[in-house]
């Protein structure tokens, strides 16, 4: 018998229910939590938590002197460090004035270039892991430990090179580190056939792939969308192109595009992109030794530096997209405000709430790594 | 876009290729001890034989992870500028950025290329880290991050001073060194890293890395208010103190020191003289003690009492000998190291607290020393060192051989003499310098020429003159020869000084490093002059104390003893100032303070007359 004051109460379906991925494997670069709300296996919204990195970067710059916040920056971003140490300088020395020699901006185009290499060895072993090859993962971090001994060489550090500072670069390379770099490239090159048959020509990879996490251009244009991630859905829009800093004037690559801007495209761009930072490197090894000069402008003692007051945004093309740094100072010896402008901001919260949607819960951890996003970035 | 080719449908055989990798060697490395590159940046390596102890370290650090720790088993030399203190590296807090090496003043700190430590639970004090030359373990790891010139964040060099070139200067008394503008002292400030070496070596402890922070920010006001903190004479000593804040500078061990006493003077010549008075007077009190002192002598030591003293509410009155106030730095440095006028402004800020200054006054012929006790709670005996030291050689008796000090003081009070056309200056020191380029000036004036030779007892590299002065008064035609040792003055037949004849100088001190020079008479010569100028030192002239009170004083090897508040065994007097401490305006400063602070901690609890 039933009491007389008795109400059903409604019940959601059994089969829809919430699943909680990460914050420890969220198949991402580092601690990020995303919420899914399914229904069996399809995922009906995603909802992005980050917050686990967060330590306060942006403010902790504002008590720091200019020279000090160097060995901060890199740490926004672990897997590809070297332009939030390039990008910060920048700023700093457009709000300065000053002049960066032409040796130290060679020496940063190299180092750009290595970390991207560097960082998307990474992401190809990591979106092979959400698919189920792992081989991949450890071939990539094993060739990315080359270039960590390559900057061990040239920074003295392996993942926190803290090498470029306001003016230039800390050292000029060590003897025979261009030979070095040219032996690396020639061992990544023989490398990328093994590469294309384990993981880009596979056809676990494409069925897998392919359609997963597909975005317009349109929409990639509306949520913000940058880098390979952009460059995926065919536009071929490349801040080192198309808003040149350093010499990448003087630099012969192309802005290799992909149309289908799904998890494979993005796969396929950054793989293309493999090839043009080879390109870029082989050119650099070149020219370098023809450009003599300092490696490093004159800069004012570090302890007693104060930056002339007025604001400043300073960009370039990261590995995962445009990374820009927004610098205020008010005059004095520490930033008034600094604000980084991450790609992954953009990739890891809205841009994968709305790939996710309508994905199938095995794709999840697939979208989030093709977007390439790094949570300690988007956290700061 | 892509340039590989992919099948839709792969061939069946394609998991034969695999096959391959077993001829292959593995992208894997085993594990094992691996080196680490020339330029690592491992733990931390500190030479203690050339760290400092200065802490630049430990402001460059961006965690904070850096501790000066007090090691009393290093060596303490406050005048060179060396702290017993070492940095102690936290290692849990520690990011390797190496900013601590490329800052590091006496490049005594690098990073070497050791990498690992590990510890177990008990040991986790183990992160906590004094570096030494051994490494983390005590096993020596080559260096690996050291500093190099591009790694360099310490700049080196100084700004250039504006001078006057040696033949515009040569027949004038115009001041030589111009002074930085605005421009050039604030990027002379930004050297400074702040490790307040040079508060340490000062006499006086001026707060030098302030007021230079404060010249840094463009605020000079505040720099001349740190400055009256601990000196009033700051004019002057913006132009002839003797810099010991620039030997102990941590910048000078590697490059050339901050110009601290330039910029000292840069400020107080940017700030309104009247000004300067308002922020001396700050900080006085305003209800007066009603108690008096007496000061004897108007040099720094008697005036910066007087200036503290009367900040403390206590009524003042300096009795001075001649007819204007200054001392020593009026009446023995020349007006081209220091212009009239800054020494008149300084002066001019502490008479206007109140200071009274009875001009042509002489203790012991107008008034007597006990009528000062009599009338005054305290008297400051500061009277300086007036008497000139004799050679006593044969023939320095002569009307032509003259003490460097008297000739000083008649070139300054324009008291005519007759100029020689050649002279001799016996002494290595700044003031045998000052009366041979103060001559060498008049020389020209008069003659158009300069004859002025000075012997000196010590080798050129031990002159007691700073080097400077050295350079500048050979630019300015003075000869100068080491190595040579007086013997006489030579005087012919009509009773005319002819010259000096010297010896040339084998040692100076004996085995005691007493004062015994030894030398080689087989290496004679003859310096030609009209007269001969003894600059050989000075020594104070006490015939005012009276026969009674010396009596009852303490002396100490003919000087005045006193404890070291400056107090004389006689309750109401102290003494203050080159006459107890040697020649030296920035230590006569520090002793007036000493002297001030004592009276007036006495006087608030004692009448000292009834001691």
């Amino acid at each position: 018998m039933r009491p007389e004051n008795y109400q059903a109460q409604s019940h959601p379906p059994s089969n829809e229910y919430e699943l909680f991925i990460g914050p420890n494997h969220p198949g991402i670069e580092g601690n990020y939590a995303f919420k899914l709300k399914l229904h069996g296996d399809v995922v009906l919204a995603g909802k992005a938590d980050g917050g686990y990195l967060h330590r306060g970067f942006e403010k902790l710059m504002e008590g720091r002197l200019w020279i000090q916040n160097i060995a901060l920056v890199p740490r926004i971003c672990v897997p590809d460090p070297v332009p939030m140490e390039v990008t910060y300088s920048m700023a700093v020395e457009d709000l300065c004035g000053l002049e960066v020699p032409e040796r130290a901006q060679w020496l940063r185009v190299l180092q750009l270039e290595l970390s991207r290499i560097a960082a998307h060895l990474f992401t190809f072993g990591g979106h092979a892991a959400t698919t189920g090859m792992y081989t991949t993962s450890y071939w990539g971090i094993a060739d990315r430990d080359l270039i960590l001994d390559l900057f061990e060489a040239l920074t003295g550090g392996r993942v926190y090179h803290i090498f470029n500072i306001p003016g230039g670069t800390r050292r000029d390379v060590p003897p025979g580190f261009l030979e070095q770099v040219s032996q690396t490239l020639d061992y990544l090159e023989s490398r990328l056939p093994d590469y294309d048959n384990l993981l880009f020509t596979n056809q676990v990879f494409i069925t897998r792939a392919k359609d997963v996490g597909a975005m317009t251009q349109e929409q990639a244009l509306e949520w913000g969308v940058t880098g390979p991630n952009l460059r995926a859905t065919g536009l071929a829009f490349d801040v080192r192109r198309d808003d040149p800093y350093l010499v990448y004037e003087q630099l012969e690559f192309d802005v290799p595009t992909e149309a289908a801007g799904d998890a494979w495209a993005r796969a396929m761009v950054r793989r293309a992109e493999l090839k043009q930072s080879f390109r870029i490197l082989r050119q650099v090894i070149e020219r370098l030794p023809s450009i003599g000069g300092p490696v490093r402008a004159p800069i004012p003692n570090p302890l007693a530096w104060n930056v002339p007051a007025g604001e400043t945004y300073a960009r370039v093309e990261s590995s995962k997209g445009e990374l820009a740094y927004y610098a205020v100072s008010n005059g004095g010896d520490k930033p008034y405000r600094v604000h980084v402008r991450g790609p992954s901001s953009m990739h890891a919260v809205q841009v994968l709430e709305w790939l996710a949607e309508g994905a199938r819960l095995e794709d999840v951890a697939q979208i989030m790594f093709s977007l390439d996003a790094c949570p300690p970035e988007v956290d700061r | 876009m892509s340039d590989i080719k992919y099948k839709d449908k792969g061939s069946i055989l394609n998991p034969l290729k695999t096959l391959q990798f077993f001829a292959r060697k593995p992208v894997t490395e085993p594990l094992g001890p691996r080196p680490a590159t020339e330029t690592y940046r491992g733990f931390h390596l500190n030479d203690w034989e050339s760290c400092i102890g200065c802490g630049t370290c430990q402001k460059v650090c961006d965690n904070a992870a850096i501790t000066m720790v007090h090691v009393p088993e290093a060596k303490e030399d406050p005048i060179k500028g060396i702290r017993p203190l070492r940095p102690a590296i936290d290692y849990g807090r520690c990011c390797w950025c190496a900013l601590c090496v490329d800052v590091c003043p006496t490049a005594a700190i690098s990073l070497s290329r050791e990498y690992v430590h590990v510890c177990t639970e008990d040991q986790l004090d183990s992160y906590f880290m004094l570096p030494s030359a051994d490494g983390m373990h005590g096993t020596p790891y080559p260096e690996g991050w050291t500093k190099t010139p591009t790694t360099d964040l310490v700049d080196l060099e100084r700004e250039e001073m504006p001078e006057l070139e040696p033949q515009s200067r040569s027949d004038n008394f115009d001041e030589i060194v111009a002074g930085y503008d605005a421009q050039h002292a604030l990027l002379e400030a930004s050297r400074c890293v702040q490790c307040g070496m040079c508060h340490d070596a000062c006499p006086t402890h001026m707060d030098a890395p302030e007021y230079i922070r404060s010249i840094w920010e463009g605020r000079p006001e505040d720099a001349v208010r740190w400055m009256y903190q601990s000196n009033p004479f700051s004019h002057v000593c913006g132009r002839v103190c003797t810099h010991r804040c620039e030997t102990a500078c941590s910048i000078g061990h590697r490059g050339e020191p901050i110009a601290i006493r330039w910029l000292k003077r840069y400020a107080m010549d940017a700030v309104d003289h009247e000004r300067v008075k308002q922020i001396a007077a700050e900080g006085r009190v305003q209800v007066p003690t009603g108690k008096r002192i007496a000061v004897i002598g108007s040099g720094p030591a008697g005036l910066t009492a007087a200036f503290d003293l009367v900040k403390k509410g206590h009524e003042v009155e300096v009795f001075e000998r001649l007819e204007k106030a200054g001392g020593m730095p009026r009446f023995g440095i020349p007006e081209y190291r220091l212009p009239y006028d800054k020494l008149d402004q300084d002066i001019d800020v502490i008479t206007s607290l109140g200071v009274k200054i009875h001009y042509q006054c002489e203790i012991g012929k107008d008034r007597s020393m006990s009528s000062l006790r009599d009338e005054f709670d305290a008297v400051v005996l500061a009277i300086g060192l007036q008497l000139g030291r004799s050679t006593r050689i044969p023939g320095s008796e002569h009307i032509q051989v003259k003490a460097a000090v008297d000739l000083l003081r008649m070139i300054t009070l324009r008291e005519p003499f007759d100029i020689p056309k050649s002279a001799v200056v016996i002494g290595g020191g700044n003031v045998a310098m000052d009366i041979a380029r103060s001559l060498a000036r008049l020389q020209k004036q008069t003659y158009g020429e300069v004859q002025i030779t000075l012997t000196a007892l010590e080798p050129r590299d031990q002159f007691l003159a700073d080097p400077v002065e050295v350079k500048e008064a050979l630019e300015e035609g003075v000869t100068i020869l080491d190595s040579r040792g007086p013997q006489a003055c030579r005087i012919d037949d009509q009773g005319r000084l002819n010259g000096l004849c010297t010896w040339r100088v084998l040692s100076i001190f004996d085995e005691q490093h007493r004062f015994a020079p030894q030398y080689d008479s087989s290496d004679e010569q003859f310096h030609e002059g009209e007269m001969v100028v003894e600059a050989i030192g000075q020594m104070a002239d006490v015939s005012l104390l009276g026969e009674d009170l010396t009596e009852a004083l303490e002396w100490n090897r003919g000087r005045l003893k006193v404890d070291e508040a400056g107090r004389t065994s006689e309750p109401w007097l102290w003494s203050a100032g080159d006459c107890v401490n040697g020649p030296d305006v920035v230590h006569a400063v520090a002793d007036g303070h000493r002297v001030a602070a004592s009276i007036d901690a006495c006087l608030a609890t004692q009448d000292l007359h009834e001691v």
